[in-house]
């Protein structure tokens, strides 16, 4: 068994960490690590009691830098396949065994989670528009077709990970990982996955204006390298 | 040449900018060579706005209908080059203290 560690960058989710990590213990996710990112509430204490390693980020960076946090971590610690989780409790844990399954047969760098890939009805109309109108915004900034674009579900191996370079510190970072797929030529699959939409996790989940704000950012970060 | 409000509003303004560079210049919090170039700078201010007149030559030599309108261009310009270079300090700035906190959090325990 290749050493596998899931990491979860999380800010301000007291509310669901804890259950987000027992729920991975379960089923024997035992190296967990969680990036608390300056959260204000008690993030990082109800995850240090839950006996994982926590880390933690005096102030708010954002998701894109706890996640290169978490990576960078990971890779210290000798980890081989890398899981990135979202906090919020809208992944479910039996999606990882197919994620990393590809991985693990090295058939596949990095494999994404995605919502849209089986016959899906859960997912609100409007964020629906958001994640495919993302898509095609992806396909033709870097020429990656892909089903979803934003999942926080994603298996990936050392070697990618050591490859990908996360340089946004905010949610930019998804559309990052996605450019750098194409660059460093990592080959990548997308695999079905549920997202669980809890009133909880669409609270927590990115607002519709802000999909602006991350294109606007990704534009002036495009004209800026 | 009758004088209108707003020049005796920059000129004012002007001489109360100097008396602060001159201010600066005494507590030895600038230096003699920048306190030359910020009243350069004020008394031109002052001299092209009493003698708009002056600045014909230069905008016939560039090509702009009136003198003034130089200044706005140049200042537009300006402007935006500084932005620009906020921009790229902030993004700078960010990407170390990213650094540092990254640091500090790999460092806990």
């Amino acid at each position: 068994m290749k050493k596998l560690f899931v990491v979860i960058p999380a800010y301000n989710e007291e509310k669901s960490i804890s259950y987000v990590i027992k729920d991975l213990k379960k089923s024997n996710y035992n190296n967990i690590i969680v990036v608390d990112d300056g959260s204000k509430d008690k993030t990082f204490d109800i995850a240090e009691r839950e006996k994982v390693k926590v880390l933690k980020h005096i102030i708010n960076l954002g998701q894109g830098a706890a996640l290169k946090t978490a990576i960078d971590y990971a890779i210290d610690k000798g980890a081989e396949i890398i899981v990135t989780f979202d906090a919020d409790g809208q992944h479910r844990v039996q999606d990882i065994g197919k994620m990393i399954k590809p991985v693990m047969k090295r058939e596949f760098d990095i494999v994404l989670g995605s919502r849209f890939l089986k016959k899906n009805r859960n997912t609100p109309f409007i964020r629906k528009v958001f994640l495919k109108g993302g898509a095609i915004i992806i396909f033709l900034m870097y020429g990656i077709r892909l089903t979803d674009s934003h999942n926080g579900l994603r298996a990936m191996s050392r070697k990618a990970a050591q490859k990908i370079e996360i340089t946004s510190n905010g949610m930019e970072h998804a559309s990052e990982i996605l450019e750098q797929i194409k660059k460093k030529r990592l080959k990548y699959k997308e695999v079905p996955v549920n997202i669980r939409y809890t009133d909880y996790s669409i609270k927590r989940g990115q607002s519709t204006l802000n999909s602006f704000k991350i294109l606007f950012k990704m534009i002036i970060k495009w004209l800026t390298r | 040449m009758s004088i209108q409000p707003i020049q005796i509003i920059v000129v004012l303004f002007s001489l109360f900018a100097i008396s602060r560079v001159f201010l600066r210049y005494k507590d030895k919090k600038l230096t003699i060579n920048q306190f030359i170039f910020w009243c350069i700078i004020w008394a031109g201010l002052i001299t092209l706005t009493l003698f708009p007149k002056l600045t014909s030559p230069l905008s016939r030599i560039l090509g702009v209908g009136r003198g003034s309108d130089i200044f706005i261009y140049l200042g537009i310009a300006l402007l935006f080059y500084i932005v620009f270079r906020i921009y790229v300090k902030t993004e700078e700035q960010d990407q170390n203290i990213t650094k540092l906190v990254r640091e500090l959090a790999k460092k806990k325990k």
